[in-house]
């Protein structure tokens, strides 16, 4: 079997004993350099699960698995540094008066020493295409730089996985492809597994694979082909199904049978282009 | 009621180093009774725009018009209490600002500040409830105790116990689930029809605007860069892309579908069904060869 990285195996999660579970019988693995979306209506448990990934929160039932350790309290620094974290909003992610000394604030926790720092920090930037805002307050900066710096801070510990919990939610569209460019480049860049967790399609699209949660247990998983197959479904669980998506969905009921289930613009225009061919 | 700036400049800090133009020599009249979207990419100007709507911030130069309300630079505006009960402002994450114990409680609070009669209050809170979707039997719970999604209703719905004529709202859908976020639009339109609102949302969906406004106002460094009919305005890509924005998924795709079929297409708001069809036929009639 293919190695794992993070693994949950039947993992179920309550806040307090007379609470409802919030998770039930979770079991998912992702692998090295992955790149796995997930999505799920609001209080569907995604970022209950982000927790569970890094030791901010513990199961109850079942256990969870980073690079082959399980998460408990003696564990849970050192797995920090192997899994990074970036939250939604923008403003609650700095702790430095500038851009670099808020990259520098992770590496310090982190015990790293100083030549080294510099170094860290001028790599990550650098990633992110921050550098020549180093000096920079944060508050001068737009919110898709904020968050890109705010990656930059999660990168310089050198995670294996990076966790983007709603990490665009905040954004205007040209901050969300920032991001996304960011995350693109990044993987082309280093050996680093990514998990998503978002609403917007277009961002699922590029994603290895996809898990679906509903109610705080997992739905169904599978490629975002395979996952946006499944329109009527994600409809009734409170998701939607990309514009693209949908139009091949229309296409279909008419008789234009497309050769695979296009999931972007460019693969719809090529499907459309052979189906010309052979009218 | 209509909604006119004339010549609006506003500078945050002005006369200090931090001194900062967020609004330069705004001017468009919003009639009364339309839905008005505004967009522009971050730090464009657009939540300045919407504090002058309710006298939270007063024009540095030139002159806003509510309905009969005037705000002017350099004037104290005695009529400003009246102008808050008019119109009503959703904030960004309003369920950020519940307070109260009850959801009961943080529905009245508005009504209540401005004295408005018990049983008044009363009657304003069940409707109120009822019209974002919520059910009466919430009001003894805790805001704290329901799910985001609900807080966030609970918020609006203090807004709309103050039964404003004009509503305005700062990307009221940001977070929600796609199903969160069409529950929410749809139900702001209902609103906006049944209680004849002027209606004034920030967006960052061009979907919603395309959807839901019958004008858009585009914002650009302070200054009003377009305006129009959505259509209008996002049939525009190219200018658009300029300031940093999109245009709605489905014009964007029949762009590219023309330059790779060297064909023209005309969107019109026309269903996906009728626009696949279209579509299809495009693709039929194309492959004549001559
Ligand atoms: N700190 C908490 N205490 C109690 N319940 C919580 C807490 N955080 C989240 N929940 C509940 O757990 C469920 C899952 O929440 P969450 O993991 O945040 O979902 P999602 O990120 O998918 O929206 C929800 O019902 C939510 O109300
Ligand atoms: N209190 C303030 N002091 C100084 N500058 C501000 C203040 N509030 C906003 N600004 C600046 O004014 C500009 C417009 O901001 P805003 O109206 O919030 O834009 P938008 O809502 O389009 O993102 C931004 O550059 C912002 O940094
Ligand atoms: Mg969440
Ligand atoms: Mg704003």
């Amino acid at each position: 079997m293919e190695r794992s990285f993070l693994t949950f195996n039947n993992v179920s999660f309550q806040y307090r004993e007379d609470y409802p579970w919030v998770l039930q019988n979770v079991t998912l693995n992702v692998k090295p350099n992955e790149w796995v979306a997930i999505i799920g209506h609001n209080g569907s448990g995604k970022s209950t699960m982000a927790k569970l990934m890094n030791g901010l929160l513990f199961p109850q039932h079942g256990s969870v698995v980073v690079d082959g350790e399980e998460l408990a309290e003696e564990t849970i620094w050192e797995i920090r540094k192997k899994v990074g974290m970036v939250f939604q909003n923008p403003d609650n992610q700095f702790v430095g008066t500038t851009v670099k000394d808020d990259v520098a604030f992770g590496l310090e926790n982190h015990g790293v020493p100083r030549e080294e720092m510099i170094k860290r920090i001028q790599q990550s930037l650098e990633t992110v295409g921050m550098s020549s805002y180093e000096n920079q307050e944060p508050h001068r900066l737009s919110g898709g730089q904020k968050q890109r710096v705010a990656i930059a801070s999660v990168l310089a510990v050198s995670p294996e996985l990076i966790i983007f919990d709603e990490a665009t939610a905040m954004l205007d569209p040209k901050g969300r492809r920032e991001i996304m460019n960011t995350v693109n480049h990044l993987r082309r860049e280093r050996d680093v597994s990514i998990i998503t967790i978002t609403h917007d399609l277009n961002e699922v699209a590029m994603a290895d694979r996809v898990i679906v949660m509903n109610k705080g247990e997992v739905w169904h998983e599978g490629t975002p082909r395979e996952i946006f197959a499944k329109q009527a479904e994600l409809t009734d669980i409170g998701l939607d199904a990309p514009f693209v998506t949908k139009l091949a969905h229309e296409l279909k009921d008419m008789g234009l049978d497309l050769e695979m289930e296009p999931i972007n613009h460019e693969e719809m225009l090529d499907a459309l282009c052979k189906y010309h061919l052979k009218t | 009621m209509q909604i006119s700036f004339k010549n609006v400049s506003y500078i945050y800090q002005p006369k200090t180093p931090f001194e900062y133009k967020a609004l330069q020599d705004l001017s468009f009249t919003i009639p009364s009774g339309s839905f008005v979207a505004v967009i522009g990419h971050t730090g464009s100007g657009k939540s300045t725009l919407l504090q002058h709507l309710n006298g939270l911030l007063a024009p540095t130069h030139g002159e806003v018009e509510i309905g009969d309300y005037k705000i002017q630079a350099d004037e104290k505006n005695k009529q400003l209490k009246s102008l808050r009960e008019q119109v009503g402002v959703v904030f960004q994450y309003p369920e950020h600002q519940l307070f109260e114990e009850t959801v009961y409680k943080d529905i009245a609070f508005g009504p209540t500040n401005f004295g408005v009669e018990k049983d008044e209050i009363d009657d304003r809170v069940e409707r109120t409830i009822d019209s974002v979707g919520l059910s009466s039997d919430m009001l003894e719970r805790s805001p704290f105790d329901l799910s985001g999604g609900q807080m966030r209703r609970v918020a609006i719905a203090g807004v709309l116990a103050m039964e404003p004529s004009v509503l305005v709202l700062d990307e009221p859908t940001a977070g929600l689930d796609p199903r969160g976020q069409r529950e929410m639009m749809d139900m702001f339109y209902q609103l906006h029809r049944d209680q004849q609102l002027t209606t004034v949302l920030v967006t960052h969906s061009m979907e919603d605007a395309l959807a839901y406004a019958d004008y858009v106002l585009v914002m650009d460094q302070g200054q009003l860069y377009m305006e129009g009919e959505p259509l209008e305005v996002f049939h525009q890509k190219e200018a658009l892309n300029d300031v940093g924005l999109d245009v709605p998924e489905i014009i964007e795709f029949i762009t590219k579908f023309e330059q790779k079929f060297d064909t023209s297409m005309q969107y019109t708001n026309q269903p996906l069904s009728q626009f696949a069809e279209q579509l299809k036929n495009k693709l039929k009639g194309g492959h004549h060869d001559e």
